[in-house]
């Protein structure tokens, strides 16, 4: 791996965070009035793999998507004033952080409905397939909607069909509140479920991005040759609660020491570490990205906060194409 | 469009042929469907069209509805035009999620830049023994979700041009045909025609009473208007044709002339459609009303099998006379009194075949 790309992903990992964390500090304003999911702690995996997609590359996503969005290539700005309300947001101010969208980078959408967009990411896929084209779609989504119908009737009609299509799960191991092992046997990965729809399935350590660069890389040059669709399971943790941008360790449903050990492995600060103890980054490097990072979050914010909110003629429009 | 009117097709002839069209015309334009491309081809409403466009254009699928109906709104984001079909209205249940949630809303929900046209056929029906999950019309449960269009055509003219327009339209669009009315006969132009949605039909004018119907009631409508004519009453019929948008003006209008209003849903009474369009004359123009609307629907039940049953499940022609003749002052017996348990009310009557 190159210098440059080296940089590229921790750059990436590093505005995620830095963005989500700027989300976190002014959401107690309350002006940013919208459930909204944080991927902190999990970044590697839109990080690791939206570096292999290219912009024709259809791209879907769940609740939990800010990263997703962002490392396709998703407008900044427009993405901070939906989740303001307004009418510049990439949705109008309909969506909010659970409907992001911008179709410039093909980021074709994402709900909160879990395992809803799954087949519809196929379809993205089946519609250029229908016309004797080729077009790759990466799916992302928790291990909670691996137990939906919807999931397995996906992955069995992209396997019937060879579908171009690379379904990214990032296992956090909670479906809000409730623990992977009173959801699904512990004996068996989700990797091995896609394997039994005849998919390529691999399982890789979430926490690392260059991992998941290489794995991601190798499942995505599957898809892309026409061998037919792939999973990728990546083993990953939800520091902060469901919904929301605070720590829930009060509530007292993770086991003892979980937390720790995650945060331990956090996908920033262990990429950092590698990268400055291999000598592939200076620090002063690091501070000039954050800096950087940081003057594209204040313009955005800057853009949201002086965005008008939509026209109440907004609110009958749109319900129909025309 | 052309003017040989002397060209007469059944109904479901024309529901394959407007497909026929579409495929011919768009090369975005696709059908999925359980049994599409099968040799019986859906009520032989998809029959052939597999020889003609090949099996990528008419596709079968796997019982896998939610997932197919999201498979087919992907697609029609990313530009196609797919045309899926259920064999009945129940088999498009477990795609709730992505019908209600999913197709109705993306256009409104991320600022109208998404675009989902989709067309999705689901086929009602009654009788012979089909029972409680292969015999109901649910529309008024599609009609309740903005962002859909709910589309119950009548006639094989209708059927062609609603169902050209509903594929050619940029929106998820529920298109309900009743299957008593797949081999009723009616003049059919050749080609290439569309009747825009959201224009109610009137059927037949008349002057002391509206009768509003759509899909199979319609007919049952312009029967039950024969019957009221020889008592002297001049009724009007009106076919809706789309519930939704529904464009109510020709129904006031229609109430301002005659004063009575009868209402005909083949859903279940509460929160059915028919309830919707007694709402809007009541509220739009309740001085127009010389007497209060009545409805005709099934009962709040679900649908029995056994004929002992099912004969005093479904209303019939006499009750919409009935019901227009109490619209009128005039009140008579209930005519499910004159049926017997053991008529074949099952099947449709031999002189529903039309042309009407």
């Amino acid at each position: 791996m190159n210098r440059e790309l080296r940089h590229d992903l921790f750059r990436s990992l590093l505005r995620v965070r830095s963005i989500e964390n700027r989300i976190i500090a002014k959401y107690g304003e309350n002006e940013m009035r919208c459930p909204t999911h944080f991927s902190i702690g999990q970044e590697a995996a839109a990080v690791g793999v939206c570096a292999h997609l290219r912009l024709e590359d259809y791209t879907i996503s769940a609740h939990r998507s800010h990263a997703h969005y962002l490392c396709k290539g998703g407008s900044l700005p427009k993405m901070m004033a939906e989740l303001y309300g307004k009418e510049t947001g990439c949705a109008g101010g309909k969506g909010g952080s659970m409907h992001l969208v911008d179709f410039s980078v093909n980021f074709i959408g994402c709900v909160p409905i879990v395992g809803s967009t799954i087949p519809i990411g196929v379809g993205a896929s089946f519609g250029r397939h229908i016309q004797d084209e080729t077009a790759l779609t990466a799916v992302f989504f928790g291990d909670g909607a691996t137990e939906t119908g919807v999931f397995h009737e996906s992955l069995n009609f992209a396997s019937v069909h060879k579908l171009p299509v690379v379904f990214v799960c990032e296992n956090n191991l909670y479906s809000v509140n409730t623990p992977l092992e009173m959801r699904q046997p512990q004996e068996r990965t989700i990797a091995q479920l896609a394997e039994t729809h005849g998919l390529k399935a691999m399982l890789e350590d979430g926490q690392e991005v260059e991992k998941v660069h290489a794995v991601a890389g190798e499942l995505i040059d599957h898809a892309r040759a026409g061998k037919g669709p792939v999973l990728l399971e990546l083993s990953t943790y939800r520091w902060l609660e469901h919904c929301g941008p605070r720590e829930d360790l009060h509530l007292d449903y993770r086991p003892e020491g979980e937390f720790e050990h995650w945060t331990s492995r956090c996908p920033v600060k262990l990429y950092q570490e590698k990268l400055l103890d291999e000598a592939h980054i200076t620090q002063e490097e690091i501070d000039a990205m954050q800096a950087e990072i940081d003057t594209e979050i204040d313009t955005a914010f800057d853009f949201a906060h002086s965005s008008p909110f939509p026209d109440r003629s907004q609110l009958m429009s749109n319900i129909y194409a025309s | 469009m052309p003017n040989d009117t002397t060209r007469h097709i059944t109904y479901a002839q024309a529901i394959n042929e407007a497909q026929d069209v579409c495929l011919e015309n768009d090369p975005n334009v696709y059908l999925l469907g359980l049994g599409v491309p099968d040799p019986i081809g859906v009520f032989g409403t998809t029959k052939n069209l597999v020889d003609k466009y090949g099996p990528k254009r008419v596709q079968d699928m796997p019982i896998a509805e939610n997932a197919m109906t999201g498979i087919a709104l992907g697609s029609a984001l990313t530009g196609m035009r797919p045309v899926m079909s259920h064999m009945r209205v129940e088999f498009a249940m477990p795609a709730m999620d992505q019908i209600c949630n999913q197709a109705a809303k993306w256009h409104y929900m991320f600022g109208g830049q998404s675009r989902v046209p989709m067309t999705i056929r689901m086929i009602v029906g009654r009788g012979w023994g089909q029972g409680p999950q292969h015999s109901q019309s649910l529309h008024a449960w599609f009609t309740h979700t903005p962002g859909l269009k709910v589309v119950m055509p009548s006639t094989p003219y209708d059927a062609k041009g609603l169902l050209i327009a509903s594929i050619e339209d940029d929106n998820p669009v529920i298109f309900i045909e009743h299957r008593w009315l797949h081999n009723v006969t009616g003049h059919v132009p050749e080609g290439h025609y569309s009747i825009p949605l959201g224009q109610p039909n009137i059927v037949k004018t008349g002057e002391n009473v509206t009768l509003v119907a759509s899909s199979y009631n319609v007919i049952e409508c312009i029967l039950a208007r024969k019957a009221l004519h020889e008592r002297g009453i001049s009724a009007e019929v009106i076919d809706l044709r789309t519930l939704t948008p529904l464009n109510d003006e020709p129904i006031l209008e229609s109430v301002k002339k005659t004063g009575h209003l009868v209402v005909c849903d083949q859903g279940a009474m509460t929160a059915g459609f028919a309830a919707e369009v007694m709402a809007r004359v009541t509220e739009k123009s309740f001085s127009d009303l010389k007497s209060a609307p009545i409805r005709i629907t099934l009962p709040d039940c679900p649908t029995p099998t056994t004929r002992a049953l099912s004969n005093y499940f479904y209303p019939t022609m006499a009750h919409i006379v009935n019901a227009a003749l109490r619209t009128q002052g005039i009140e008579s017996n209930d005519p499910f009194d004159a049926i017997t348990p053991e008529e074949f009310l099952d099947v449709p009557d031999p002189s529903f075949k039309g042309p009407f």
